[in-house]
């Protein structure tokens, strides 16, 4: 009876082995063109379609799963998703708490974007986006730092007059300034990251050696060029 | 026009409302259930339960609410992930390493395997739960206050009948307390209304989350591009609650003169004076 127990119990374990494993990735769906929510209510977007390809490569089943901004680490940590491919850019401060791929995109800049030609970005009231990279360097200059969950309220906030400038991500406030006819790039860009990854528990390295090598094949064949410039524009920035 | 109003994350916003009234047809009952087993344990004779329904009582009621739906729902999952893994998994592992949770694959609720559809019934079912939990505490309270408000002296001559406690309780107390309870919980059926949004915190989309995200300015990656919108879909939503609140408003007068008929209190002496 023991030994039929036992042996039943290894066939369950083995069976769970061979089965197909189900990577649930997280993104926040409000960060075009990274990714967003498209008209049929479904997620979309530069991060959607790169995904998708590497979980091909990978040999993974990969589904989609919307996450807050801002608890979208805590959701990863406690194991509600699998990975999280939301233009998380990869920096010291989250490597102590998640590990990251390689970047599927290379570092890239960030600007200003205020009303005004001559809005104060050294010293006057710069918007942003809590917890971004962007945050953290707006934290370390002389302004002073809002801080709006989400990319869009960061430009209402230039707009009714509560903010002097929002700082972020180049690619994902160019839509936005190219489609108003009142907001202007001003300052100087500033280059803060190493990059955007994907992000995965540090105890999961299967997973991300999974996703680095299917990275890496892409950065190899130049596909993952092509998929950057079909999103991103002719002037984007490629891997060499 | 026609076509913007019915692209796909439009429908979802209009089954969110569904999602908002499934919640509230769900949550309304528990939180009753909770809120009467949380006064009969206040009246309990057996110290035990007593101590036990004032400390669900007043605990609940001093916790910040929004603390409570983050505590309550991330607690009770990682509770029951811990509970499955101690049967599915290798009990040698320990569930939480550094500052990560983690369990096996087998014992993920749901299934990282299962459709899309279940994780959002169970997140709606945590989310049912904590509402429960938090409203049936200012319930029990209300109905506590109500059991209190029957006149002592009815409870005596139904004991002088000869009736056990539990019949006292059964035929003389429950009826009774309704017409006394109902101001406090038309009172917290508003607010319950009112506080579904807090949805959101928890990861269901509601009426709140699609508003937020369809009003919100949409740049040219989109295929309706417009600018923030946001005023209009939310003057929606309220059109939405004030017709809840006022629908729900006429519902309890209507319960309130049915239940004042033959009551010794101001509002049914009155329709005894009135009727012919």
């Amino acid at each position: 009876m023991k030994k039929l127990m036992l042996a039943a119990a290894a066939l369950a374990l083995t069976a769970g082995m061979g089965m197909a494993q189900t990577v649930r990735i997280a993104t926040e769906g409000a960060y075009p063109p990274y990714n967003l929510i498209n008209d049929q209510g479904q997620v979309a977007g530069f991060e959607v379609d790169l995904g998708n390809e590497l979980c091909k490569r990978a040999e993974l089943q990969c589904t989609w799963v919307k996450n807050d901004w801002d608890s979208i680490i805590p959701n990863l940590v406690s194991s509600n998703y699998d990975a999280i491919m939301a233009a998380m850019s990869i920096n010291e401060e989250r490597k102590q708490v998640i590990a990251f791929t390689e970047n599927y995109l290379p570092p890239a800049p960030s600007s200003y974007v205020a009303l005004d030609e001559a809005a104060d970005l050294e010293s006057g009231i710069v918007a942003v986006q809590t917890g971004t990279v962007q945050a953290s360097h707006v934290a370390s200059t002389q302004a002073t730092m809002l801080e709006y969950p989400n990319i869009d309220q960061v430009f209402a906030a230039v707009r009714n007059g509560e903010a002097d400038a929002a700082f972020g991500d180049h690619e994902v406030m160019r839509p936005f300034v190219e489609d108003s006819d009142d907001l202007i790039f001003v300052g100087e860009q500033v280059r803060l990251d190493e990059g955007i990854g994907i992000g995965v528990r540090q105890s999961d390295n299967e997973l991300r050696e999974r996703f680095n090598a299917a990275i890496g094949a892409m950065k190899q064949d130049g596909s993952l060029n092509a998929l950057i410039t079909k999103y991103f524009g002719e002037e984007a920035q490629t891997h060499e | 026009m026609s076509c913007y109003l019915t692209t796909g994350n439009h429908m979802l916003f209009y089954a969110s409302f569904g999602t908002v009234l499934l919640l509230l047809a769900v949550t309304a009952p528990a939180a009753l259930l909770f809120g009467f087993g949380g006064a009969l344990a206040v009246r309990s004779r057996l110290a035990g339960l007593r101590l036990f329904g004032r400390v669900y009582t007043s605990m609940v009621r001093g916790v910040p609410d929004i603390i409570f739906f983050l505590f309550v729902p991330i607690a009770m999952d990682q509770g029951f992930e811990w509970l499955r893994s101690r049967v599915y998994c290798d009990p040698s592992v320990p569930v939480r390493q550094g500052n990560e949770f983690i369990v096996c694959a087998a014992a993920k609720l749901p299934l990282s395997t299962s459709p899309e559809w279940v994780h959002q019934a169970y997140g709606l079912f945590l989310a049912v739960i904590a509402f429960a939990v938090v409203f049936g505490a200012f319930a029990a309270n209300v109905l506590h206050g109500a059991m209190r408000a029957v006149p002592q002296a009815q409870l005596e001559t139904a004991e002088a009948y000869g009736m056990t406690p539990r019949q006292v309780s059964r035929r003389i107390l429950i009826p009774q307390m309704w017409t006394y309870a109902l101001p406090g919980l038309a009172n917290l059926w508003m607010i319950l209304i009112k506080a579904t949004p807090l949805l959101f915190v928890l990861g269901v989309e509601d009426i709140v989350y699609w508003a937020r995200e369809l009003g919100s300015a949409k740049t040219s990656a989109y295929s309706y591009p417009h600018p923030d919108w946001r005023l209009y879909y939310f003057l929606g939503v309220l059109a939405f609650y004030l017709l809840m609140t006022w629908g729900s408003e006429r519902v309890f007068d209507r319960i309130r003169t049915r239940l004042s008929r033959g009551q010794a209190t101001a509002a049914g002496e009155a329709m005894r004076k009135a009727a012919p």
